[in-house]
């Protein structure tokens, strides 16, 4: 057993600091475990929001060291030892208390994409046929736990506040499951563009680094949507194409 | 939808029936208090708990066109059905055509130790295939078979590959699915909001009382109907598979506005989970790993599963190490080795080695997948690639490559079979108004639950919940509120600030609990245990009564802990009382002072009721006789 020092942010939308705390640290203990420790020896009301401890539901975001981590799945044994381990909120969202944020933007946001809206059903007794090679790209996105670290990691969001105009990482992954859905009919393109604010996005892949499910959420997800709004939207051929009349300018899906 | 409530602060006369602010006045010291704003809402229909069956219950409610409240204790889509990895038992016969709900209800019967509602898992076979389909109709999305359906899998007990699956994340895609069909249906979502009451007008329910975690706000709410879909009591155990929500919510409110529960002495421990590091102690460690050959081994190297095959599994069970990794490799002639023998025979039979001193370091015993190198060529990547989850889960929080050495595992509470009882179409509780559905509730499982039969179980019953409950609702309509009882709740609820200097930790007593249920009512108990454990719980029900918290009221965990307290003390003490009176051995109930079954403990069911006393009751039922075309099956199949 050796002793860890930590400083923990404590405070709340008001404002705080850092405060320092210490406890034993044993083998194969988590960041999460720590915190738990040191809210039962002595910060019983240190707030901090987790559930399964095991990596997959996504609560315990926090930034360890200036890096958006899950905590439950951060080991103390890759801390750098010797020096004190910082952990702080989320820095993309406003504080509510300690290490917990006000995350309730992320799900305002879901519920303005347009929904799911399958085809008509491919055989009698009102069911699809899918083959498993065209979903297997959908899968990847929806393997998706909501953890928001990539939206806090993203510029966009954490340094420029878009948060009216961009939608950031975690919704054009949700999107793009939408759209390469075998199944689904919308066409989110003009929402994807105008709303969902897809331009802001510059490809710096952050997202993609910090995703803990090691979804490939800049390649896979975000550059195919900015192609079909390009293609839509900024094909210098189309847009003469339409000009003249010659073409109208809704591509089908 | 409004995802995060707003403490309303309306100037008087800006009160409306639905929505009004009551000061209320507190006996404390701290001027925070004084002037607490309760805000209060008012639904047709209540569903408590946003896992999959209460987003189930919530969207059926909805598309009757009522108004729908859903109370999650955590964000949205973060609900313990998240963890569920396998996959849902669904006779859809997509693999393989002899399947049909009859086998379906034949083999639920049989694992459930015939002390199931048949009706109940009749209903349950015939109707969850339906429910599957609509969720591909909602956009999940299951793996293929290769003509383009919905694929299925084997899993214990099931006769038929049954089970629709994503990878090992079906419940993630459960949950996901609907969640984002339920934020379209007009539903009003109260995230991070626990509830510690329910409220009565007479016989009926009438809302309850709950708090917000952000603000520490109080909040009333008002409902016709209330669903209670609040899942599980893992946390009145030291080890267990489940997150810190299963706190046996749903039970202990159920319990305590006058509803019976059943089947509470039937908790199932998972044989196999991870006992170290302390930081997942109890997390689950998927039957697949001895499915592809892996062994159990004690700390003498031993395979000590070949000790003790019961009677009655002989004549299908592997007899020597050879026969057993020829069952693995595929071999139809073969019989299955050992470890892959019930989940509660397997589960005590690593609890007899650590009880003897054969288990390993950190009171579990070794499970060993690496030895198959021997026997495969290319042995590490072959392991890897049939166990993606389990490398990269010890890889990642153990450090240990599972490919080299062995795990050190142990049982883990996993779920539990009983809740509150039900009527079987309805889901309505013995109190009218209240439902209740998905693990909270009891009847669908017995005395043991089959693997992949809770995510069925949480889609056809949240259903037909939410289907009754707003039934129920349109007939009856809101009834008046009990503002006695109201403030009788809120002070209750903040009454720990009040001892914030005088009263005991409220991790102490949880953490005594858990140690205590754990050792005393665990996997193996016995009749002078288990009244130990009674009188452990009764002390600590009055010590929880005098527990102190320090703090603010904005998400502060020592006061969740200190109100979650009275849900794991009823449970738990629901389960030791039901656990000392059944003196047999069946399912996830094992006495190692009555090892056996018996005819007449096989007949009843257990119901746990509060007396006028305030007391706890225990009483036998006769279980619920089948019909005749349920007798035919199961004397055909059972």
């Amino acid at each position: 057993m050796a002793k860890a020092t930590f400083q923990i942010f404590r405070g709340d939308s008001a404002g705080g600091q850092l405060k320092e705390y210490s406890t034993e640290v044993g083998e194969g203990m988590v960041v999460l475990d720590c915190i738990h420790q040191i809210q039962a020896e002595s910060a019983p009301d240190l707030a901090v929001r987790w559930n399964c401890k095991a990596g997959k539901c996504g609560s315990c975001s926090a930034e360890v060291n200036g890096r958006p981590k899950l905590m439950c799945m951060t080991r103390m044994a890759d801390m750098p030892p010797d020096q004190p381990i910082v952990v702080e909120p989320l820095k993309a969202f406003p504080r509510l208390r300690d290490l917990v944020t006000d995350v309730s933007w992320n799900y305002s946001v879901k519920k303005k994409i347009g929904r799911f809206k399958p085809r008509k059903p491919d055989v009698a007794d009102g069911t699809w046929r899918m083959q498993q090679d065209d979903i297997d790209r959908v899968q990847e996105f929806r393997k998706c736990i909501e953890c928001f670290l990539c939206q806090d990691v993203c510029h966009v969001l954490r340094d420029h506040n878009k948060h009216e105009e961009f939608s950031g990482p975690r919704f054009l992954v949700y999107t793009a499951a939408l759209e390469m859905h075998p199944l689904d009919t919308d066409d989110r393109i003009d929402s994807i563009k105008d709303e969902q604010g897809i331009g802001y996005c510059n490809i710096t892949k952050c997202c993609t680094t910090v995703c803990p499910e090691g979804i490939t959420i800049t390649d896979n997800a975000i550059i195919p949507l900015k192609e079909r709004v390009a293609d839509r939207h900024y094909d210098p051929l189309m847009w003469i194409l339409r000009k003249v009349g010659i073409a109208d300018g809704e591509p089908s899906k | 939808m409004q995802f995060r409530t707003v403490a309303a602060v309306l100037p008087d006369g800006a009160r409306s029936e639905s929505e009004y602010s009551d000061t209320l006045l507190v006996h404390g010291n701290c001027a925070e208090f004084l002037m607490s704003e309760t805000t209060t809402h008012e639904h047709d229909v209540l569903v408590i708990g946003a896992g999959g069956a209460g987003l189930r219950a919530a969207i059926e409610a909805a598309a009757s066109g009522l108004r729908v409240g859903l109370i999650c204790k955590s964000l949205l889509g973060k609900a313990h059905t998240v963890m569920a990895e396998g996959g849902v038992a669904a006779a859809m016969a997509h693999v393989d055509d002899r399947d049909s709900w009859r086998v379906h209800f034949a083999d639920t019967m049989r694992g459930g130790q015939y002390l199931n509602n048949p009706r109940m898992a009749e209903l349950h076979a015939r109707e969850a295939p339906d429910r599957v389909r609509e969720l591909e109709s909602w956009g999940a999305l299951f793996d293929r078979t290769p003509d383009g359906k919905i694929l299925q899998r084997n899993f214990g007990g099931h006769r038929y590959p049954r089970l629709a699956h994503v990878g090992d994340r079906t419940g993630l895609e459960m949950i996901r699915t609907l969640q984002d069909h339920g934020i379209h249906q007009g539903i009003e979502v109260f995230m991070e909001t626990t509830v510690v009451e329910l409220l009565k007008h007479g016989d009926r329910v009438s809302g309850c009382v709950a708090y917000d975690r952000d603000r520490g706000r109080l909040h009333v709410f008002r409902a016709a109907a209330v669903v209670l879909a609040t899942g599980g009591i893992g946390r009145a155990f030291r080890i267990t598979s489940n997150s810190w929500e299963y706190t046996g919510d749903g039970q202990s409110l159920a319990y305590h506005a006058g509803a019976d529960l059943l089947d509470m002495e039937f908790v199932q421990f998972h044989p196999t989970g991870m006992v170290w590091p302390p930081s997942v102690r109890g997390l689950l460690v998927t039957e697949g790993v001895r499915g592809e050959g892996g062994v159990l081994r004690n700390s003498e190297g031993k395979r000590f599963m070949f000790d003790d095959i019961p009677d009655n599994y002989k004549a299908q069970t592997a007899d020597n190490e050879e026969e057993g990794w020829r069952y693995c490799q595929g071999d139809k002639d073969a019989r299955r080795p050992p470890e892959l023998l019930t989940r509660d025979h397997v589960a005590r039979c690593i609890m007899r080695e650590v009880k003897a001193g054969r288990g390993s370091p950190h009171g579990g015993v070794y499970l060993d997948i690496a030895w198959i190198k021997e026997r495969v060529p290319n042995g590490q990547e072959h392991i890897k690639r049939k166990l993606p989850s389990m490398y990269h889960q010890f890889k990642e929080l153990a450090g240990i490559d599972i490919t080299q050495s062995a795990m050190e595992i142990g049982p883990t509470t996993h779920y539990i079979m009983g809740g509150v009882r039900v009527d079987a179409e309805t889901q309505m509780s013995s109190v009218p108004g209240l439902f209740a559905c998905g693990e909270c509730a009891a009847g669908l499982h017995g005395a043991n639950r089959l693997g992949g039969n809770s995510l069925s179980d949480l889609l056809v019953f949240g259903k037909r919940a939410g289907e009754f409950g707003a039934a129920y609702a349109k007939a009856n309509g809101v009834p008046p509120l009990d503002s006695a009882a109201v403030q009788a709740a809120e002070k209750r609820i903040l009454e720990p600030f009040e001892r914030a200097d005088s009263g005991e930790s409220p991790y102490a007593i949880q953490k005594e609990l858990q140690d205590f249920m754990q050792d005393l009512v665990g996997i193996v108990r016995r009749q002078d245990e288990i009244e130990a454990a009674v009188t452990k719980i009764l002390a600590l029900k009055k010590r929880a009564a005098n527990v102190g918290v320090d703090g603010h009221r904005e998400y502060n965990p020592g006061w969740h802990t200190a109100l979650d307290l009275q849900h794991l003390l009823t449970v738990s003490e629901a389960i030791a009382r039901a656990a000392a009176l059944r003196q047999e051995s069946r399912g996830g109930h094992f006495r190692e002072d009555y090892p056996e079954k018996s005819k007449h403990w096989g007949s009843v069911n257990l119901t746990v009721r509060r007396g006028e006393d305030g007391n706890m009751v225990v009483q036998e039922q006769a279980v619920v006789a089948p019909n005749d075309d349920h007798k035919a099956i199961i004397a055909e199949m059972g």
